[in-house]
């Protein structure tokens, strides 16, 4: 697969400008062919997006409650992606931070909160540490494409959920594709009742982020990692620990993956479910690819990826639409970026 | 026995799509390209290809409609990875999102409606011939279109002047040019070619195996595909191979599950994956070379050819002409 | 075929590789094109075979101007090229490689052997149209692009190089095909920088230098007056001086190392501090992964590699660093440097420091140090992919620790200008001098020669003895290379 760098350059300020609307607008464009194609109205389509995730204070704090697991996953991918490896398994690293969460809970039922949540959110970012160092392994001892290990994972992440929903975590009585069992209160992150967003936790997604901005910004460590990502020979050579580096690589992502999945269980679901990960881990890829791989930009990104994706969601009651939308906008969007910016290197 | 036959003749029969999909990708890395929107693009054409025979209840503007759809996102993929020089990874995974979320969007009118599907098309003759009339001869015209498409596949690449440019502009692309190919524009058509096939693999699923279309109808069989076409080592009929193992896996999966009602319904569902991971750890290990070496060197080149295949040097890369 | 180029002038951005320069060479002869790297041999070779267009000037073939943008077109005129890296297919067989480009549908598989064969014959190669070319030697790679050329209708032949990597007997046979094609009517162009290639075979010489033709001379060549051509004053020979420590430095005992292809047993040596040794051989003979195994990028698979009385057989390479060993690769950018990285990030890294915080003001002020003391044409934020090949060389010279114990070096003024090689030298003698052993390997015998104290000369997978540098020749190394008077050690 190809080896060259996969970090676009962009530069000056005014230049990065233009060339952030010049994508959006076609998005949008493409995105307007696609919503006649089937008939509806655009307009419309805007007004319920945007009341979808702007409408109200529920829904505000909506989009900053998924705004939290996105950006933990993605400032998580920054680690990989300037190490150049695509962990695509960070899907299944969320899934097993679940696990990890539930596996504590159901472990510690009764210990107070105080205690509880801090060793939730560890056994999570340990248990999603140990699957992305997994797929680190895999690619490193095992010399298999991190995309490949790192998918396989991801399925066998989710049969490994399903398992433990319809087997030994199952309801009392009854199996169901509902879940395990509901959390203990005390295992609740708390909540700005009756808003859905967690405090903690979006406090825990930026001491994340600036941790990793500074990593890769002004330690030795982070410097490696890019010499690694550009060129793994050279840093070999120059006498970086290439191989180490890049498994801690996998398992730091995989623990910040963790770590959204302990988000999804202890604020958003308060139990286990089969499609735990919501799809973020994905969605991170194509915000951390829209970042550019830098820090201070996933933020915003993120925010706006987790106001598309909650905005589509009252389509389907509403104009009878699949909620789909927001991620066709998204893609659409990292394509017509990654479009123009072939352009430009082409003027070049 | 009668059940051993038709049990390999549904192996068969349900193997065709990813046939399609695997020499699709398998020529479109062949001439150096990667599409790595296969999970997305088959979904796609899944979609797509049912809509259109639904809606027109034409089978064959179906599937016409699928090899459109797969010649897309092939396009895309080249003209983003030829033209403009982009990662074609990165390309094909934002499509492959895409796809799937647009397959989704499009798809909500048909889903779960019943709609076309090919008939099967016993060929007189052949299909009365014991064992291997109802196994191979006694399908549909899609089953004998993946037969087909293994064998023009495999004299195409290996046994014309066209076949042998298209491995040159894989292998080294300025060699390639030197010898009077237009290489970006012989990439194009492979991957076209390629993306294509791909649909046609979708629209196998929607309107002949895997009747019908749901959310994420096809999820997962693209990223199988692009799996085999590794452990295929780059060989039509080899990648044709691997398609027909993991549709037996499948099936002898289903099958055992019934068998065994103890074992976890999860682990034949978590085993297609697994194994692959597993087929892929034993063909790239550099482990492996040193457990050949211990075997005669006649033997060792012979095992070596079989279980490991050579990615085209340039696969991935981008040429520039002088 | 007459050829005749006039006035042909070729710039990349603000650098005219050619200019205005003209060519003729009349058909049945051999045409020598010489000047050293950079001089603009081969991009003028690559107008005339297609690759390049021109920005001015005309081809004139049998007093006919011509016009042609691609190779393809240009073999159709009947020009043809074998590239210094023979533009084939390794991974595809002889026959496919013969075959692909011709036209038609189905391949022509037996008519093709058929016409392989005779070519072949014809010019006393023997080819076997079912290997694959990935296990040919370079000079059958060579064989078989002169065969496919010819039998695709070439009159003019133009060989960049040849005569670098193919060993002595495949270029006593390479000159002996060229003669006979010569008389056969056709034109040969043959490009190199090796005065005793163009003494042994051409009939005239057009000399070459920063793009400008200097002199055409015809024989009988006086060497001096060549050399004089081509770098513009005869090339003083360094005498260099011999000292070195009696210390050991580095002790090297039945090591045994191999890759794929090759397998090297036996291989003993000593090198003392101070001491330059250098490695020759063709390339691909073993001389790579001996230094490699040296250089702890390469696990031995037996012996003994000491530094200091400390066995490094089996060590990680970090070891090897940790010891005072240092390993420069050819590869400046695959191997070296880290291309989208600047200067001061690649100082900061090759630091090694244990800090986990980086000061990035200091490492600026370190970096402009460095790059003031090794003269690097750069800024410290300057990305290394964008400096010069002889930039990289200092700046990858500028890395490596102040007290080396040992240096090893691929292929270190390979590519470089004059200026820069001389000055690359002049850095790694000052090393020496503080008593780093160096061990390098060069395609360049003159640079062996000339630098060197000692010579162990690789040929298929044998070493020989170490040779001192002032006692032997061009010539007895050259035979060496070849295989010969192995036997006799």
């Amino acid at each position: 697969m190809a080896s060259t760098s996969i970090a676009p350059q962009l530069s000056r300020p005014l230049n990065r400008l233009a060339l952030a609307t010049l994508p959006i607008i076609l998005a949008l464009l493409v995105t307007l062919i696609i919503i006649v194609l089937v008939g509806a109205p655009p307009l419309a389509v805007l007004q319920r997006m945007v009341e979808g995730a702007f409408g109200d204070d529920v829904r505000r704090a909506d989009v900053i409650a998924a705004w939290v697991p996105l950006t933990l996953c993605s400032v998580g991918l920054l680690l990989t992606f300037t190490a150049g490896l695509w962990n695509i398994g960070i899907e299944g690293q969320i899934v097993l931070g679940a696990i990890g969460a539930t596996w504590v809970v159901r472990t510690f039922p009764s210990l107070p909160a105080p205690l509880l949540l801090p060793l939730v959110l560890l056994g999570a970012a340990l248990f999603g540490a140990a699957w992305g160092w997994l797929a680190g392994v895999l690619k490193v001892y095992g010399n298999v494409h991190e995309i490949f290990g790192g998918l396989g994972l991801n399925f066998v992440a989710i049969g490994l959920t399903n398992y433990l929903i319809f087997g030994p975590w199952s309801q009392p009585g009854r199996a169901t594709v509902s879940g395990t069992e509901p959390y203990p209160p005390n295992a609740w992150l708390p909540t700005l009742e009756p808003l859905r967003v967690s405090p903690a936790a979006v406090a825990l997604s930026l001491v994340v982020l600036l941790i990793v901005y500074f990593s890769l910004r002004g330690t030795t460590w982070g410097l490696q990692l890019k010499a690694i990502g550009h060129n793994i020979r050279s840093a070999f050579l120059l006498g970086i620990h290439t191989q180490r580096n890049m498994l801690l690589a996998f398992a730091l992502c995989g623990a910040c993956a963790g770590l959204a999945g302990a988000v999804q269980t202890t604020v958003t679901y308060h139990r286990l479910i089969p499609a735990i990960s919501s799809g973020y881990g994905y969605l991170a890829i194509l915000v951390a690819l829209l970042s550019a791989f830098r820090a201070v930009w996933v933020a915003p990104i993120a925010f706006v990826f987790a106001a598309l994706s909650l905005g589509s969601r009252p389509l389907q009651i509403e104009l009878n639409l699949d909620s789909s939308l927001g991620g066709v906008i998204q893609g659409v969007l990292v394509l017509m970026v990654v479009i123009v910016q072939g352009f430009r290197k082409r003027v070049r | 026995m009668d059940t051993l036959i038709r049990l390999l003749a549904s192996i068969v029969a349900d193997s065709s799509p990813l046939v399609f999909a695997v020499i699709g990708e398998t020529i479109s890395e062949k001439a150096g390209v990667i599409n790595l929107s296969l999970d997305g693009s088959l979904m796609l054409a899944a979609m797509v290809g049912f809509a259109a025979a639904y809606t027109t209840g034409d089978l064959t503007i179906g599937f016409i409609a699928a090899m459109i759809v797969g010649a897309l996102v092939a396009l895309l993929v080249a003209f983003a990875g030829i033209t403009l020089k982009q990662d074609q990874v990165a390309v094909g995974f934002i499509l492959t999102l895409l796809c799937t979320d647009l397959s989704s969007f499009l798809g909500t009118p048909f889903v779960r409606v019943p709609g076309p599907q090919v008939t099967p098309s016993p060929i007189p003759m052949l299909s009365e011939v014991p064992v291997i009339g109802p196994i191979l001869f006694n399908q549909n015209l899609v089953t004998y279109l993946s037969f087909i498409t293994i064998v023009v596949a495999w004299s195409f690449m290996f046994k014309t002047q066209q076949g042998l440019m298209l491995q040159g502009v894989g292998e080294r692309p300025e060699a390639a040019f030197a010898r009077g190919a237009s290489v970006q524009r012989l990439r194009y058509l492979y991957t076209l070619l390629g993306g294509a096939l791909v649909g046609f693999g979708g629209a196998a699923f929607s309107l002949s195996v895997k009747l019908g279309w749901s959310y994420h109808h096809t999820q997962g069989f693209g990223w199988i595909a692009l799996a085999i076409v590794i452990f295929g080592g780059w060989h039509p009929v080899r990648a044709a191979f691997g398609a027909y193992l993991f549709g037996a896996l499948q099936t002898l999966g289903s099958n055992l599950q019934s068998e065994f009602t103890s074992v976890p319904i999860q682990l034949f569902q978590v085993a297609p994956f697994a194994l692959m991971i597993l087929v892929l750890l034993i063909t790239n290990n550099a482990g492996l070379d040193r457990l050949l070496a211990y075997l005669p060197r006649d033997v060792a080149r012979i095992i070596d050819r079989i279980i490991r295949g050579r990615a085209p040097v340039a696969l991935g890369t981008n040429f520039q002409q002088e | 075929m007459k050829v005749e180029l006039r006035d042909i002038t070729k710039t990349f951005g603000s650098v005219a590789a050619n200019d205005h320069i003209s060519l003729n060479v009349d058909a049945g002869t051999i045409h020598g094109l010489l000047g050293e790297n950079g001089a603009g041999k081969s991009t003028l070779m690559k107008i005339l075979s297609g690759f390049f267009s021109a920005n001015s000037g005309t081809t004139v073939l049998n007093d006919r101007p011509v016009q042609y943008h691609t190779p393809l077109e240009a073999l159709a005129h009947g020009i043809g090229m074998l590239h210094q890296d023979p533009l084939d297919f390794p991974p595809l067989s002889v026959l496919d490689n013969f075959m692909l480009g011709e036209r038609g549908f189905i391949q022509p598989r037996v008519s093709a052997r058929r016409k392989l064969l005779d070519t072949a014959r014809h010019l006393h190669f023997k080819l076997e149209p079912d290997s694959l070319v990935s296990t040919l030697t370079p000079g059958e790679r060579q064989q078989l692009e002169i065969a496919r050329l010819l039998a695709r209708g070439a009159e003019v032949l133009i060989l960049d190089e040849p005569t670098t990597g193919i060993s002595q007997p495949q270029k006593v046979q390479l000159f002996a095909t060229l003669k006979h094609l010569a008389g056969e009517g056709k034109t040969i162009i043959f490009v190199t920088h090796k005065l005793e290639d163009v003494e042994e075979l051409c009939q005239r010489v057009t000399v070459l230098r920063h793009g400008k033709v200097v002199g055409e001379v015809a024989r009988p060549f006086s060497a001096q007056a060549l050399v004089r051509m081509m770098f513009g004053q005869a090339l003083p020979r360094v005498a260099h001086p011999v000292f070195y420590f009696d210390e050991t430095r580095l002790r090297v005992r039945d090591l045994a190392v191999a890759d794929r292809r090759l397998r090297l047993d036996g291989v003993s040596f000593d090198v003392r501090a101070g001491e330059v040794l250098g490695f020759a051989g063709l390339e691909g003979s073993g001389q790579r992964l001996v230094l490699r195994a040296c250089g702890g990028l390469l696990r031995a698979l037996h012996g003994a590699i000491e530094l200091g009385g400390l066995n490094l057989v089996g060590r990680h390479y970090r070891n090897f660093l940790q010891c005072g060993i240092a390993y420069l690769p050819a590869e400046r950018l695959g191997e070296g440097l880290v291309s989208g990285l600047d200067l001061s990030e690649h100082f900061e890294l090759a630091r090694r420091s244990r800090d986990i915080v980086i000061d990035w003001s200091r490492a600026r002020s370190l970096s402009e140090a460095k790059i003031q003391e090794y003269n690097i044409r750069g800024r410290p934020d300057s990305s290394v992919e964008d400096l010069s090949g002889g930039n990289q060389q200092r700046a990858l010279l500028a890395l490596l620790p102040v007290n080396l114990k040992l240096l090893l070096l691929e292929q270190p003024t390979r590519g470089l200008d004059i200026e820069s090689a001389s000055w690359v030298w002049a850095q790694l003698m000052a090393r020496r001098s503080q008593g780093t052993a160096i061990i390098f390997i060069s395609a360049d015998l003159d640079e062996v020669l000339t630098y060197a104290d000692n010579i162990i000369v690789f040929s298929g997978g044998h070493i020989s003895a170490p040779v001192p540098a002032r006692e032997t020749s061009v010539e007895e190394i050259g035979n060496l290379m070849a295989g010969k008077q192995f036997a006799a050690n």
